[in-house]
C-alpha cells in the first residue's frame, strides 16, 4: 500500500455544496462533526467563562436574573456534552479514522452518515431556540421533574431542550449503528477482533454504548415531554407517578453517557502513547477488555449518582461496591499505558505530552471518583463543587486533552500539515495550566461545603473562586492560542509526510499519503498475518 | 468483486436491521419500566410499599405489640384539612386493626383527592399490610363537607422474626393528599398566569 496508489484516482469532485452538505464520505463528514464541536465549544466555553466571572467574587456580579444563570450552566452542560465531545471524539475522529484503521474505503452506510450529522445540527439549532425562549431551560443538563415539569417550567423552553435532545440522541444511535456494523464487517482481510487498532475497539465499545443508553434517554424525555404537554402523570407524585423515576431513568443513561464520553479518549490516549514511546501497547488484549469490562460495569452502577434519594442500606452498599469495581479495569489502563512508556524511547512530541496530561488527569479525577462512590461520604459531597471538580476532572477536562492530543496527533493526516512546533507547546503548557488553577481549587471549595448551581456563595468561599476565576482566564489564553495554531497550520504549516511520528506509529492510517485523499483504501490492504496493529 | 460488495451490502442491511431491533428494545424497556419498578416495590415492599389488598393472616394470638403511629400531609393545591383522628396506637402483631383519619374540605366547591402513601421505616414496608383504605379510590367531599377516612391494616408477625426488621419499635404510616379533579386545568392556568406575568 504506497501512496501512489491512492493518489493517481481521477474521481469526480463534487461541487462545493454537495461536496459540503450532500457529504457521503467519510472524511468529508468527520471534517463537518470537528467544525461543529469547535464552534460549539467555543460557545460552551464563553458560558463557563461568564459563569466563573460570576463567581469571581462573593455577592452578584452581573447576572441579576438567576434563571438566566441556571439556563447558562444547563446549557454549558448540554453542549459539552452532546455538542462538543461526543461529535468530535464519535463523529469527528471516529469517522475520520475507524474506516483508514481498518483498511475500510469509507463506512458501511454513507448517506446514514451525512443524516447523522445534519440530524445534530438541527439538534445544536433547537438547543439555541430552547436558550432564548423565555430565559432558557434552567434544570441542568440532568432536568429533574418537578423543576422540569410544566409547574416550574412553564414555557416551551423545556420543550425545545428535549427535543434538541432527541435530535442529537437519533443522531448518535444512528452514527453508533454505522460505526458498529463497518468495525463488524468491513475490515480489512487479516485484521481480526483482536488485531484491531484500540481506538477501533473503543469507537466499537461506545457505539453499544450509545445503543443501549441513548433509547432509555430517549424514552424517559418522551415521558417527560407528554407529562408536560398531554396529561401523562409518569413523575407527578400527586398523580401516583414518582419524580425518582426520572432520576433512575436518567442515570441509567447517564452513567454510560460519561463513558460514552471517556472511553474514545483511551482509544486515542492508547494510540499516542504507543506511537511515541515507539512500543506496542503493553497488555493489549487487557485494554481491550477492560474498555468492554468498564461498559458493562458501567450500566450498573447507575444509583451512585443519587444517593440522597433515600435508599435502604443494601442497597447503597451494593452500588457502593460495584461503583467501586470500576477502579479494577481503570487501573488496568493506566497501568498499562505506564507500562508501556517503561523502557520506551519516549518522544515528547506535543500529543504525547497531552496524553501525559490526561493520564495526570484521570488519575485525579479517578481518586476523587472512589472517594464520591462510598455512599456515607457522597450525601455529605452531594451537589457541591466536591463533584464539580471530579467530573471536571475525569471527564471533562480529561476529554479535552484527549481531543487536544487526537487533534495534534492527527491534524498530520487530516490537513498534510504540520503544526508550529513551539506555538503548540506554548499552547499546551498554558492551557494545562489553566485549567489546573481553574479545578483544581474547586476540591477545597466543595470539601467546605460550596454548592453547585448557584450564583453566590458566603465570603468564606471567597479566597478559591477567586484563584479558580483566575484559572479560567488562563484557560482562555490557552483556547484563543489552541485556534491561532490552528489558524498557523493552515496557513504555514509544513508539509507533512505520510508517516510524521517514525516507526512508532503503525496503524493503517499512516500508511496512506498526507493529507489523506478523498478515497482510501480503495485496493484492500491484505494484513493476514501481521502483528495486532498495537 | 462486484459481488463480494453485494453480499456485504445484505450483511451490514442485517447487522443494521438487529442493531435498530437492540435500539427500539431499549425504549421499550424504558417504559416497562414504569410496570416493572410498581411490581418489584409491590412485592419487595422496596421504598415503603406497604403490601395492600391483602386479608389478614390468621390471628396467631401473638402477644407482641408495636407501635404504628400516622402522619398526614396535603398538597397546597386541595383545600382540604386532613388529620388522624389518633396520632398513635399500640397493636398486637397480626390483629386487624382500624384507624381513622378527618378530612373537611374548606372550600366552596365540591374537590375530590386521591392520597398517596408509604411507612417508614421502608424495610417494614413488607411486614405492614392494608386490607382496606380510603387511599384506594379517589375521595370527594362537598363544599364544607367533612368525612372519616378508614384504614384497615395489620403487621406481620414475621416482623419480629427478620434480623432486619426485629428491633423496630414503631412504624409511622403516612399520606399525602393531592387535588385529583381539575388539577391539570388549575395547573396550566398558573402557567399561563406566570407567563403572562413573564
Amino acid at each position: 500500500m504506497t501512496d501512489a496508489t491512492d493518489a493517481h484516482h481521477d474521481h469526480h469532485y463534487p461541487s462545493f455544496f454537495m461536496r459540503w452538505f450532500g457529504s457521503t464520505n467519510h472524511k468529508d463528514i468527520g471534517s463537518l462533526y470537528l467544525i461543529l464541536a469547535m464552534v460549539s465549544a467555543v460557545v460552551g466555553g464563553v458560558l463557563s467563562w461568564i459563569i466563573r466571572a460570576e463567581l469571581a467574587e462573593p455577592g452578584i456580579q452581573f447576572i441579576t436574573d438567576f434563571q438566566i444563570y441556571n439556563s447558562m450552566v444547563t446549557a454549558h452542560g448540554f453542549i459539552m456534552v452532546f455538542f462538543v465531545v461526543m461529535p468530535a471524539m464519535i463523529g469527528g475522529f471516529g469517522n475520520w479514522f475507524v474506516p483508514l484503521m481498518i483498511g475500510a474505503p469509507d463506512m458501511a452506510f454513507p448517506r446514514m452518515n451525512n443524516i447523522s450529522f445534519w440530524l445534530l445540527a438541527a439538534g445544536l439549532v433547537l438547543l439555541v431556540i430552547a436558550g432564548l425562549t423565555e430565559g432558557g431551560p434552567g434544570t441542568g443538563w440532568t432536568v429533574y421533574p418537578p423543576l422540569s415539569s410544566i409547574e416550574f417550567h412553564p414555557s416551551a423552553a423545556v420543550d425545545f431542550g428535549i427535543l434538541a435532545l432527541h435530535l442529537a440522541g437519533a443522531s448518535s444511535i444512528l452514527g453508533a449503528i454505522n460505526l458498529i456494523v463497518t468495525i463488524f464487517n468491513m475490515r480489512a482481510p487479516g485484521m481480526t477482533i483482536h488485531r484491531m487498532p484500540l481506538f477501533v475497539w473503543s469507537i466499537l465499545v461506545t457505539a453499544f454504548l450509545l445503543l443501549l443508553a441513548i433509547p432509555v434517554l430517549a424514552g424517559a424525555l418522551t415521558m417527560l415531554l407528554t407529562d408536560r404537554n398531554f396529561g401523562t402523570t409518569f413523575f407527578d407524585a400527586g398523580a401516583g407517578g414518582d419524580p425518582v423515576l426520572w432520576q433512575h431513568l436518567f442515570w441509567f443513561f447517564g452513567h454510560p453517557e460519561v463513558y460514552i464520553i471517556i472511553i474514545p479518549a483511551f482509544g486515542i490516549i492508547s494510540q499516542i502513547v504507543s506511537t511515541f514511546s515507539q512500543k506496542p501497547v503493553f497488555g493489549y488484549l487487557g485494554m481491550a477488555y477492560a474498555m468492554s469490562a468498564i461498559g458493562v460495569v458501567g450500566f450498573v452502577v447507575w444509583a451512585h449518582h443519587m444517593y440522597t434519594v433515600g435508599f435502604d442500606v443494601n442497597t447503597r452498599a451494593y452500588f457502593t461496591a460495584a461503583t467501586m469495581v470500576i477502579a479494577v479495569p481503570t487501573g488496568v489502563k493506566i497501568f498499562s499505558w505506564l507500562a508501556t512508556m517503561w523502557g520506551g524511547s519516549i518522544k515528547f512530541e506535543v500529543p504525547m505530552m497531552y496524553a501525559l496530561a490526561f493520564i495526570w488527569l484521570f488519575v485525579v479525577g479517578g481518586v476523587t471518583g472512589v472517594t464520591l462512590a462510598n455512599a456515607s461520604a457522597d450525601v455529605v459531597f452531594h451537589d457541591t463543587y466536591f463533584v464539580v471538580a471530579h467530573f471536571h476532572y475525569v471527564m471533562g477536562l480529561s476529554a479535552i486533552l484527549a481531543m487536544m492530543a487526537g487533534w495534534y496527533y492527527w491534524v498530520p493526516k487530516m490537513t498534510g500539515r504540520m503544526y508550529p512546533e513551539g506555538l503548540a507547546k506554548l499552547q499546551f503548557w498554558i492551557f494545562v495550566i489553566g485549567i489546573n488553577v481553574l479545578f483544581f481549587p474547586q476540591h477545597f471549595s466543595g470539601f467546605a461545603g460550596m454548592p453547585r448551581r448557584i450564583p453566590d456563595y458566603p465570603d468564606a468561599f471567597a479566597g478559591w473562586n477567586y484563584v479558580s476565576s483566575i484559572g479560567s482566564l488562563i484557560t482562555i489564553v490557552g483556547t484563543a492560542l489552541f485556534f491561532v495554531v490552528l489558524w498557523r497550520t493552515f496557513t504555514s504549516g509544513k508539509k507533512a509526510e505520510a508517516n510524521p511520528w517514525g516507526p512508532g506509529a503503525t496503524t493503517l492510517e499512516w500508511t496512506v499519503a498526507s493529507p489523506a485523499p478523498w478515497h482510501t483504501h480503495e485496493e484492500t490492504p491484505d494484513m493476514t498475518g501481521k502483528a495486532p496493529a498495537e | 468483486m462486484a459481488e463480494r460488495k453485494t453480499k456485504r451490502g445484505a450483511q451490514n442491511g442485517i447487522f443494521a436491521v438487529v442493531l435498530i431491533g437492540l435500539v427500539a428494545g431499549m425504549v421499550g424497556l424504558a417504559y416497562a419500566s414504569v410496570p416493572l419498578y410498581k411490581l418489584f416495590c409491590q412485592v419487595t415492599g422496596y421504598g415503603g410499599t406497604p403490601k395492600i389488598n391483602v386479608v389478614a393472616g390468621p390471628d396467631v394470638g401473638s402477644k407482641a405489640v408495636i407501635e404504628v403511629r400516622f402522619d398526614a400531609n396535603t398538597n397546597r393545591d386541595l383545600p382540604w384539612k386532613f388529620k388522624p383522628a389518633q396520632s398513635q396506637m399500640k397493636v398486637r402483631l397480626g390483629e386487624p386493626n382500624l384507624a381513622i383519619y378527618k378530612a373537611r374540605n374548606l372550600s366552596q366547591e365540591t374537590v375530590s383527592g386521591t392520597a398517596v402513601f408509604n411507612v417508614t421505616p421502608y424495610k417494614v414496608a413488607q411486614y405492614f399490610s392494608k386490607i382496606e383504605c380510603f387511599c384506594f379510590s379517589e375521595q370527594t367531599l362537598k363544599a364544607g363537607e367533612s368525612a372519616d377516612m378508614p384504614v384497615q391494616f395489620f403487621v406481620d408477625p414475621a416482623i419480629f422474626e427478620d434480623p432486619d426488621t426485629k428491633e423496630v419499635r414503631a412504624i409511622t404510616l403516612s399520606y399525602t393528599f393531592f387535588r385529583s379533579d381539575e388539577g391539570e386545568k388549575r395547573v396550566l392556568l398558573d402557567a399561563e398566569k406566570t407567563t403572562t406575568k413573564g
